[in-house]
């Protein structure tokens, strides 16, 4: 790994279909994802809306974008943090949230899960650790 | 643009990728490839139809890199490289292929 | 390392300031623009919550305060008005830019 790998933080704040800010997240963290560098994406406030399961936009003629989260594997974007508090004030819980996984090709595709809760102030480290932090 | 097929037509932006992808059929496939002096053989069909299928599941096209690691994985590493696929696809795995797909230029792919 | 963070919605309106507040490092700074700065005024159910944000130094751009009527005596103790040119030196100041939008 070169020493010029920055980590990328996306912070997700709004929810998927009243504004264009969760799609336009997605699609510059896909193109972001060509250039080698180490991108996660963390879920607070209504953003935790965007990883629910069960999302269905035929009735209101939108394209529901929520499949292209299960492709960030693909993309070598394996960390996605949601924050806790923000789930339980919406009275979410991981399980209301999409199965989203990666495949280790270095041990033969296993699978593992890309998703990892963490509380606020977990959360405050992870900012804290990043190079660069994008909000949508 | 649009690239008529027995008298009818389908519509292509600037960049020849077909506008609404659920009017595509595989002769608008034949007929792009025609355009790119390409014959369509079992091999690019095979890449077309896994295109085809990765966007019905993730609603993306892939970038190369994703397609070169997914083609790798479900076909073996022999077509899971670069040097097959752009053997295959001159104009590029990513643009070329997805454009005879009906899919969108690929996201990710600058 | 040291962090910015801006918010530059109202308080009143989007939870941009709150967020901001529960995400804040001691010993980082909040810079409040644009509608950002009706958070930095005095008499409001805002004013508690900056002055409790222990070991965070607060900033408002006083061009977007002027725009808006904002007298500078109608900004809370301790929030330091600063121009453009601020702006860019807290921006280099700090590691990093956290916006909360």
């Amino acid at each position: 790994m070169s020493e010029d790998i920055k980590n990328f933080l996306y912070l997700n704040r709004r929810a998927p279909y009243g504004t264009i800010y969760a799609w336009e997240s997605l699609e510059v963290v896909l193109i972001g994802a060509a250039f080698d560098q180490k991108v996660s994406l963390a879920f607070v406030d209504d953003g935790v809306f965007q990883i629910v399961k069960g999302q269905d936009t035929s009735a209101i003629e939108m394209k529901n974008f929520s499949p292209t989260y299960s492709a960030l594997g693909d993309y070598d974007v394996n960390q996605l943090y949601v924050e806790q508090e923000s789930l339980e004030e919406r009275g979410l819980s991981v399980d209301d949230l999409m199965h989203l996984t990666w495949e280790d090709e270095d041990e033969d595709w296993a699978e593992k899960d890309s998703i990892r809760v963490v509380s606020r102030a977990e959360l405050n480290k992870i900012i804290e650790a990043q190079d660069v932090v994008f909000s949508f | 643009m649009a690239i008529e097929i027995d008298g009818k037509s389908f519509e292509t932006d600037e960049e020849g990728y077909l506008v609404n992808l659920n009017e595509w059929i595989p002769a608008v496939a034949e007929a792009m490839a025609k355009e790119d002096d390409l014959a369509l053989t079992d091999e690019h069909w095979d890449i077309i139809n896994f295109l085809r299928e990765y966007y019905e599941e993730y609603q993306i096209a892939p970038a190369v890199r994703v397609l070169t690691k997914a083609v790798g994985k479900k076909m073996g590493k022999e077509k899971g490289n670069s040097k097959y696929l752009y053997a295959l696809f001159p104009y590029g795995p990513g643009k070329q292929a997805c454009r005879f797909a009906g899919l969108p230029k690929p996201t990710g792919c600058i | 390392m040291s962090e910015l963070h801006t918010v530059n919605k109202s308080p009143f309106e989007k939870n941009s300031f709150d967020s901001c507040l529960g995400h804040v490092l001691e010993g980082s700074a909040v810079l409040l623009y644009e509608d950002g700065v009706y958070a930095a005024l005095k008499g409001t159910a805002t004013e508690g919550k900056v002055k409790a944000a222990q070991g965070v130094k607060f900033y408002a751009l006083g061009p977007d305060l002027k725009a808006r009527g904002l007298a500078q005596d109608r900004v809370s103790d301790g929030i330091e008005i600063i121009d453009y040119a601020g702006f860019v030196d807290l921006a280099t100041e700090h590691d990093k830019v956290v916006a909360w939008v």
